[in-house]
């Protein structure tokens, strides 16, 4: 029989620990998928956060580091600096790059420091059961905004990637979406040339991707989508946000 | 060899460039920001790079990951800024990762001042980051010991896995004084086959501490303690000077070693029979120093912080001789007479200052 879909080289065979319906599996094979076409499998080290991707590090086929919350950008500094022909790429948590990692996610991005990073947005801190995040949106119900997110109270959510993209180091910064079928293959593709910037030396390309949490928003996987689209696609600019000459003519 | 008149902290960072430092993630504070300074000038020139971090906490994680590709790395501090490092230093010690911090302590709590202090002793050697980890400290007296501590902390961290504080303050720091810059020794150190680094030709690897599972947990401590074990069975180490024949003892590290030694001289010269302990691995705490305490009738120890190196050697003698403590705070330091005072003042004895 023929073989016609399987798993991509860059994930181990190792079985999701995700709950069903969460798309943080759909972004690890996007990564994974790009990790093998671009065949750079054995010369990427990984940067796993704390969060629920904090075991990541199991899931992809590369070397990987587990660094302590917020602080994966730092950790990866460190080894592009020491490895600078390698590739070197974070995998976080809104929480993680938007709350205590939030400097870091800020002078990655002014140093230009040639790493490559995947945000997974799902606006709420989905490891330690759906609490608030920077990330979450006026009025909705978290743990720690049971009665909706005020942001007469605690402000409104931080948009980081536009952030991000007003610093000259960024070259690349994308806002994506795993919501539907044509939103899965956009992103594959703004995360792929994410790592090709970084395969050119151009400087620092973040990807964000609006993610679910079908465990913490108590609704359906499919009902998330909808929810996504409603709810968080309007707050967040999408799209590719920036680009430099030289990121386009790639 | 000839000898280069140089600042306490300039000793540190051309022995860290010396001793095949490639990186230093660093944030400037005083009293050390001098390490910094030096090896921005310097150490690009070795083929190194100083990259100043946007706070003492990128700078540690920086460290972290650099240390998890197998390359020499240190980072510098003083205290405010050390305390931003104590999560990185409990990550570090849990990944097993080499990494040699240097504290230049200032005075505290809080933002304090600028003066000499020993009042990082607790957080330097009983874990200041969570979790219950150790760490070798070691505790230098001069410029010469800033340069050769530093050169040896780099081997100690790779042979044990281990970040390595050094943990100096302010007056050694800034002080200039004649070092004999020697070359590293050729030690033999074993094999850094567990970096990452990208995973062609080989089994890919994981560099972490993460662990939900009690019993892996468990492991995870038990091998982390046996090290630790082993560490302070094979790495106590410390200054007698006068000590064979004494009937009472200082113990002082660092500056305080330094002043109680003319303190020593000063008691022997009116016939009494003082001598001194400067323990140079903090941790460890030399222990050992005080299996055998012969005819010792008491010890004092000197310190710059309200007593806290005191608590280890009360636990090293164990009640068999009674302990006291001369502490000067705030910057201030201790004078050879005013020990001497202390000396008299506690054990009963007819002193001339
Ligand atoms: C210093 C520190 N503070 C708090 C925590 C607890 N914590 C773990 S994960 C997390 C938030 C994760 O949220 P996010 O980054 O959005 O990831 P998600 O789980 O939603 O994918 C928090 C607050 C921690 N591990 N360390
Ligand atoms: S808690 Fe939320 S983000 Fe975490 S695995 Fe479950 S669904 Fe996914
Ligand atoms: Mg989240």
């Amino acid at each position: 029989m023929q073989k016609v879909f399987g798993r991509p080289q860059g994930l181990t065979d190792l079985p999701f620990h995700y709950c069903p319906g969460c798309t943080h599996g759909i972004v690890h094979r996007l990564v994974g998928e790009v990790l093998e076409e671009l065949d750079i499998i054995g010369d990427t080290i990984g940067v796993a956060p704390v969060g629920c991707a904090g075991f990541s590090l199991d899931f992809f086929a590369c070397d990987f580091v587990g660094a302590a919350h917020g602080r994966a950008q730092a950790v990866a500094t460190g080894i592009k600096r020491a490895l600078p022909d390698k590739i070197v790429f974070t995998y976080q948590g809104d929480g993680d790059i938007a709350a205590i990692g939030t400097a870091h996610a800020i002078h990655v991005a002014a140093r230009g420091e040639k790493i490559t990073t995947i945000m997974v947005n799902n606006a709420v801190f989905g490891m330690t059961g759906g609490q608030m995040a920077p990330t979450t949106i006026g009025g909705q119900v978290t743990t720690t905004s049971p009665y909706g997110r005020d942001c007469a109270l605690v402000g409104a959510p931080i948009d980081l990637p536009k952030t991000v993209a007003t610093l000259n180091g960024a070259v690349y910064v994308a806002a994506c979406a795993v919501d539907t079928p044509k939103n899965i293959l956009q992103a594959k593709k703004c995360i792929k040339k994410a790592f090709q910037v970084q395969q050119r030396g151009l400087g620092y390309a973040l990807v964000s991707v609006l993610s679910t949490c079908p465990t913490n928003w108590g609704l359906s996987p499919v009902d998330c989508l909808k929810w996504l689209q409603e709810n968080m696609m309007p707050v967040y600019e999408m799209g590719e946000l920036k680009m430099t000459e030289e990121v386009k003519a790639l | 060899m000839s000898k280069e008149l140089m600042k306490g902290n300039e000793a540190i960072g051309e022995a860290a460039i010396r001793a095949g430092c490639k990186l230093f993630f660093g944030y400037p504070i005083t009293p050390s920001t001098e390490i910094v300074e030096y090896l921005a000038k310097y150490l690009p020139k070795a083929g190194g790079t100083v990259l100043q971090g946007e706070d003492e906490v990128a700078s540690i994680n920086m460290c972290y990951g650099a240390a998890t590709t197998g390359t020499r790395v240190m980072t510098a501090s003083s205290s405010p800024g050390f305390s931003l490092k104590q999560e990185g230093l409990s990550f570090l010690a849990a990944a097993e990762l080499p990494v040699v911090i240097v504290n230049v302590n200032r005075v505290g709590p809080g933002l304090g001042g600028l003066g000499p202090s020993q009042a990082d002793y607790f957080q330097c050697t009983k874990g200041g980051g969570h979790g219950g980890y150790r760490q070798i400290v070691l505790a230098p007296s001069k410029g010469q010991e800033l340069y050769d501590f530093t050169l040896e902390a780099f081997d100690l961290a790779d042979r044990y896995r281990t970040p390595v504080v050094i943990m100096a303050d302010g007056f050694l720091g800034q002080m200039m004084e004649p070092v004999e810059l020697k070359k590293p020794a050729q030690a033999e150190l074993p094999a850094k086959d567990w970096t990452v680094g990208g995973c062609r030709g080989r089994a890919k690897r994981k560099i972490a501490s993460y662990a939900l599972t009690n019993e892996v947990g468990e492991a995870n401590n038990l091998h982390w303690q046996a090290k630790w074990a082993r560490m302070q069975d094979t790495l106590q180490r410390w200054e007698s000077f006068h000590a064979e024949d004494a009937e009472y003892l200082i113990v002082g590290f660092g500056t305080c070693g330094r002043i109680a030694k003319s303190t020593v001289l000063a008691a022997r010269r009116q016939g009494l029979k003082v001598g001194l302990i400067r323990p140079i691995t903090l941790w460890p705490f030399p222990v050992k120093a005080f299996a055998d305490l012969g005819g010792v009738k008491g010890i004092l120890t000197v310190e710059l912080n309200f007593g806290q190196m005191v608590e280890d050697v009360k636990l090293a003698v164990e009640c068999r001789t009674p302990v006291f403590s001369h502490n000067r705070v705030g910057g201030m330091m201790p004078s050879e007479g005013e020990i001497l005072r202390k000396l008299g003042q506690v054990f009963g004895l007819a002193v001339e200052v």
